[in-house]
């Protein structure tokens, strides 16, 4: 089974890094670019088949460890 | 009074610490590797700055995950005190053990100079030495020290004077919300700052402004 772990920053926080890209977007010509927000994507393979235990499981590592839920919103996806 | 300072692969600035806390206390610190489960019996535990795991994931954040942490968490419910100086702060704020989150500076750029820092709570047991609202200096080294918590924290931390060092003088150099520089906890006893007070203890340095801050914090006579 394989699980991509999407985490973005909350909607209340800034993002200098996604601003800074935004500007670079616009310099490099591309014109319409609103707003421009970075995140991380986590690729994790896991070996069981219980696709509700991995959920329960990947949910679980989002707020132990892979997003930091004070300015972090993360969603999961099993393929 | 007895300290020891957290030891974690990445820090930098642990050899400063350690300086500070011997030449200050008049003894060694004790030191504990990310792995120990126990802390000896100290009154005050520092964690030094640096680049914790490489600042891998988010700044602090697997250096909190440590079983050390676990430990550092028992002790400071039962009151010992904590000190946690730029990377120090940015693990304990990963831990939990402080609220908010320190993010990448404004500028997006490191920054590495000294700023003025306001004494924004004299009434706390990490600054009884300084005046309120007094002005000392510290330098400043770090890319992630842009303090930022919801509305309601926020609120909290100002209404229960938990924010104890301000950036003064339009010197605020990472965007930090307020300005805040340094918070502590809810009880008092866990202080984060982004600023390196221990690279400001005596002449050599150039001055000893932060000096009273381990003074206070190691509950020192003037």
């Amino acid at each position: 089974m394989k699980a991509r772990i999407t985490v973005t920053l909350k909607n209340a926080v800034l993002d200098p890094q996604g601003k800074a890209i935004e500007h670079a977007l616009s310099g490099l010509g591309f014109d319409g670019v609103g707003q421009v927000r970075q995140g991380k994507v986590f690729d994790i393979e896991l070996t069981g088949t219980d696709k509700a235990k991995a959920e329960a499981d990947l949910k679980a590592m989002c707020d132990k460890l892979l997003a930091n839920t004070v300015i972090e919103n993360y969603s999961v996806a099993i393929t | 009074m007895k300290s020891a300072v957290v030891l974690l692969p990445g820090l930098n600035r642990d050899r400063d610490m350690i300086a500070a806390l011997t030449k200050i206390s008049g003894q060694a610190p004790a030191t504990v590797w990310q792995t120990d489960t126990e802390i000896p019996d100290v009154d005050l535990i520092a964690i030094p700055g640096g680049f914790s795991f490489g600042d891998y994931l988010r700044c602090g954040a697997i250096a909190a995950r440590m079983p050390v942490m676990r430990a550092v968490a028992e002790k400071a419910a039962k009151g010992v005190t904590v000190i946690g100086v730029c990377n120090g702060f940015q693990i304990l704020v990963e831990a939990g053990l402080l609220p908010g989150a320190l993010m990448r500076n404004a500028s997006l750029k490191f920054v590495c100079r000294q700023v003025k820092l306001q004494i924004a709570n004299a009434n706390t047991m990490f600054t009884r030495r300084y005046q309120p609202g007094q002005v000392i200096r510290s330098p400043v080294a770090h890319h992630d020290g842009n303090y930022f918590a919801d509305a309601e924290t926020l609120a909290r931390l100002e209404g229960e004077g938990q924010v104890v060092f301000r950036y003064a003088e339009g010197t605020n150099p990472n965007g930090s919300i307020n300005d805040i520089a340094g918070i502590v906890n809810d009880k008092g006893n866990v202080l984060g700052l982004m600023p390196h007070p221990e690279n400001l203890i005596e002449a050599a340095h150039g001055g000893n402004d932060g000096r009273a801050l381990f003074e206070s914090a190691l509950g020192l006579a003037a």
